[in-house]
């Protein structure tokens, strides 16, 4: 009964997308001054001032964030006044973790459907109004795992621990990547933290779950990102020097942490950054690659996650950074920004990494800029081990 | 706008509540369903939109327990959390994009959750959500708005309850078919004045599915596609009091662009029959104006005049609508199936002779502040 489409083919060619303008908070631990909607409303003007637009020239919005860490339901229509949002078309998309690159990817498939030429995605999180560990236990199932094995840190203590059975690696090793995170944030003036740590500090910070300690991980950040996306034949006219989308890929294949097989890894990254790769016709990451914005919500992720990104080979992610080559100046800075351990406004986390990437093409860095940066790569992860993975040019596709 | 269809369809039965079945086991069954219904297999499937909504699964990234029986293992997907129809207009744009088919699929429970609770939390949490307010109260002031403004009265609400609820009878998926008369629903239980309980949609469990692809695909599935010639969708302001509850704008925009799409001049002669978001009596009215089929304030007219009934010159809501059956986030997908079906000539006992184009419609936030708006067409 089945009929065979053959694979591999387009029909429809998409047409092709750039990003034109970012904007994004300076972030912090609270924003007491603004509510949800006024900080949303402060990166949606950062970006329109960037590419010299008016929300008059927005044909349509895309928005994310996590419902039960505001406790807001129906973000789209909420946000109208902070969003733009006002007698214009917005939905909101929200897949954990992702929801930022997501977004960008929905930003993305609205300006390449021909539907509109300029679209703004938004992405958002307040977390000091939030009990963030307490929502997203919620994201397991209620019977089988919510109350053994869910949550942020438990699954990525397990993928630590065999990855240092597995290679040797040290806890050492993975507090080099949270030490580089830091210290590139220094270069961010957005960045939530910066003040500059030691290996000593890593190590001596406290344990949360082994081999995790407070500074291998993540922050909870206030603070919006918006992105404009527009049409080949609009951007060019907008921005002088367009960040082009190569290719937008999507993994989020799991719904149980127990069916992961940690001794793999992120298998989700694994697939969904070849097939990007494929897209954009990437053959050597650390060559191809002038920058990359990774989403790395612990150290170990420094180390694992960019062997399965295929920046060098299995057990040899270690050696990699301690070399060097992930620092600034180095072969392939990784998160010249400081990153999500830096900086974690959830919901505008992965959107951060593509807006990060987006300003790394455009040139407009500044003390963060990586000389001459022409191809980049951003990466999102949340959910069940899933990942997105967005390839950037300052060459159109 | 290029070619693109919708060839494969599925929902389930809308019921009170579905014990024996969790949302992924739904998800499952519909995602299966569509795929034989498109002739397809998984594999023919090139990326996937679910839909879902956290407060009313009461689980944070609800789309996380969906994701294998949506059938999306190792394939591009994401997630739009809004009405169904929102959720199929990404679907659409995908392929748009260069994908060669989507499948969208929508679940929900409302009987796990506390709708009340859950719709308050729409409302904004300092100056609104202590007041109590939810769907159902800000849908009252929306009614009273309506009737203030045009006159309408609960009388001519009523005959859209006693019509759909009539229509859902031969409906095998609706939850509440009933015979119904003005004075039943007049004389049923008030809830927030002017509505009244069979003036309400229920809250139901079920999930629906459908697959869109592009003229080539579609011209390999085992379906006569039904094509998709406009969509559009549109918001307006948030708060109640910064709107004119009885000028449904958003809808007015939406409906403008997706007739502009479909090439639509007259919709009263060119829309064969409607498939719209009637949770509320008074919506269906109301939302016939906002889709410029009649004047403002006629809404009610065209009902009582039987236009808007079967075998009327422009039946709305076969189906039973709605209010017949009320899974949030999935009624506006089946409101898209429901037109598909119209246009296949496969509605059964609901078909209306002769349908060539129709209207379905989904809203999101209180009181339709957002409207999506899709003109489909058999030919």
């Amino acid at each position: 009964m089945c009929v065979d489409l053959g694979r591999g083919v387009r029909d429809i060619m998409a047409r092709r997308v750039a990003i034109v303008g970012t904007g994004q908070t300076h972030h912090r631990s609270q924003r007491r001054d603004v509510n949800g909607r006024e900080m949303i409303r402060e990166a949606v003007m950062r970006a329109l001032e960037d590419c010299e637009l008016t929300i008059r020239d927005i044909d349509a919005i895309v928005i994310g964030n996590m419902d039960h860490f505001e406790s807001i339901n129906y973000v789209d229509t909420w946000s109208i006044e902070g969003s733009g949002g006002y007698m214009r078309p917005i939905m909101k998309v929200t897949t954990g973790g992702t929801t930022g690159t997501t977004v960008a990817i929905a930003g993305y498939y609205h300006v390449a459907s021909g539907l509109f030429d300029r679209v703004l995605a938004i992405g958002w999180e307040k977390n000091s109004e939030s009990d963030t560990t307490g929502a997203i236990i919620t994201c397991s199932d209620p019977i089988w795992d919510r109350f053994s094995y869910s949550g942020a840190i438990p699954s990525l203590a397990t993928e630590a621990t065999a990855y240092m059975a597995q290679y040797g690696a040290t806890q050492e090793d993975a507090a080099r990547v949270a030490v580089r995170e830091r210290t590139h944030a220094a270069n961010n003036p957005y960045a939530h933290l910066t003040r500059p740590i030691t290996i000593k500090d890593v190590m001596e910070s406290p344990m949360l779950s082994y081999p995790i300690k407070l500074l291998d991980v993540c922050p909870r950040t206030d603070g919006a990102c918006a992105v404009v996306f527009a049409a080949e034949g609009v951007a060019e006219k907008i921005c002088p020097k367009p960040a082009w989308v190569r290719a937008c890929s999507v993994r989020h294949s799991y719904t149980w942490f127990g069916d992961v097989d940690y001794d793999i890894g992120l298998l989700s990254l694994e697939r969904a950054s070849r097939e990007a790769y494929r897209e954009a016709g990437i053959r050597s990451p650390a060559d191809d690659f002038d920058v990359a914005e990774l989403y790395l919500p612990y150290s170990f992720a420094g180390l694992k996650w960019i062997e399965v990104l295929g920046f060098c080979k299995p057990g040899e992610g270690p050696r990699f950074v301690w070399d060097g080559h992930t620092d600034m100046g180095g072969k392939i800075p990784m998160n010249p920004s400081g990153g999500v351990m830096s900086t974690n406004c959830i919901g505008a986390t992965g959107l951060l990494r593509v807006a990060e990437a987006a300003i790394q093409i455009m040139g407009k860095a500044q003390k963060r800029q990586v000389p001459d940066a022409k191809t980049a790569l951003a990466t999102g992860f949340g959910g069940c081990w899933w990942s997105d993975v967005v390839i950037l040019s300052a060459q159109k596709p | 706008m290029e070619r693109i269809a919708v060839v494969g369809v599925a929902q389930t039965p809308y019921e009170r509540r579905k014990r024996e079945q969790t949302y992924y086991d739904m998800v499952y069954d519909v995602t299966r369903r569509a795929l034989e219904d498109a002739g397809y297999s998984l594999d023919d499937i090139d990326n996937v939109i679910t839909i879902s909504n956290d407060f009313w699964d009461g689980r944070t990234i609800s789309s996380m327990a969906v994701q294998e029986a949506a059938g999306a293992h190792d394939k591009n997907v994401s997630t739009v959390e809004g009405d169904g129809t929102f959720g199929a207009f990404y679907g659409a744009m995908r392929v748009l994009a260069g994908f060669r088919t989507t499948l969208v699929v929508a679940h929900s429970k409302g009987s796990e959750g506390d709708p009340r609770f859950i719709t308050n939390g729409m409302f904004d949490p300092i100056y609104h959500r202590p007041l109590g307010i939810d769907a159902i109260a800000s849908a009252a002031l929306q009614a009273s708005a309506y009737m203030s403004r045009f006159g309408a009265t609960e009388e001519q609400f009523a005959l859209v309850s006693v019509k759909n609820h009539g229509n859902a009878k031969r409906n095998p998926h609706a939850q509440l078919p009933m015979d119904l008369t003005v004075e039943d629903v007049m004389r049923s239980r008030k809830i927030a004045d002017p509505l009244k309980l069979l003036d309400c949609s229920p809250v139901s469990d079920g999930a629906a599915a459908l697959v869109i692809a592009s003229e080539s695909a579609a011209k390999r599935a085992r379906t006569r596609p039904v094509w998709i010639k406009g969509i559009a969708h549109c918001a307006e302001a948030y708060f109640l009091g910064d709107r004119d509850l009885a000028n449904p704008l958003a809808l007015k925009e939406a409906a403008r662009k997706a007739y502009g799409m479909a090439g639509i001049t007259d919709p009263r002669k060119e829309i064969h029959v409607v498939e719209l978001y009637d949770a509320f009596s008074y919506m269906e009215p109301l939302w016939l104006e906002g889709m410029g089929f009649c004047e403002a304030g006629q809404g009610v007219r065209i009902t009582e005049m039987g236009t808007t009934a079967m075998g009327g010159e422009m039946p709305v809501n076969p189906s039973g609508g709605v209010l017949s059956a009320h899974p949030v986030m999935v009624a506006g997908l089946a409101r898209i199936i429901e037109a598909v079906l119209q246009l296949r000539g496969e509605a059964g006992a609901r078909q209306v002779e002769g349908a060539r184009t129709a209207l379905a419609h989904g809203i999101n936030g209180p009181c339709g502040q957002s409207h999506c708006v899709w003109i489909l067409g058999g030919e």
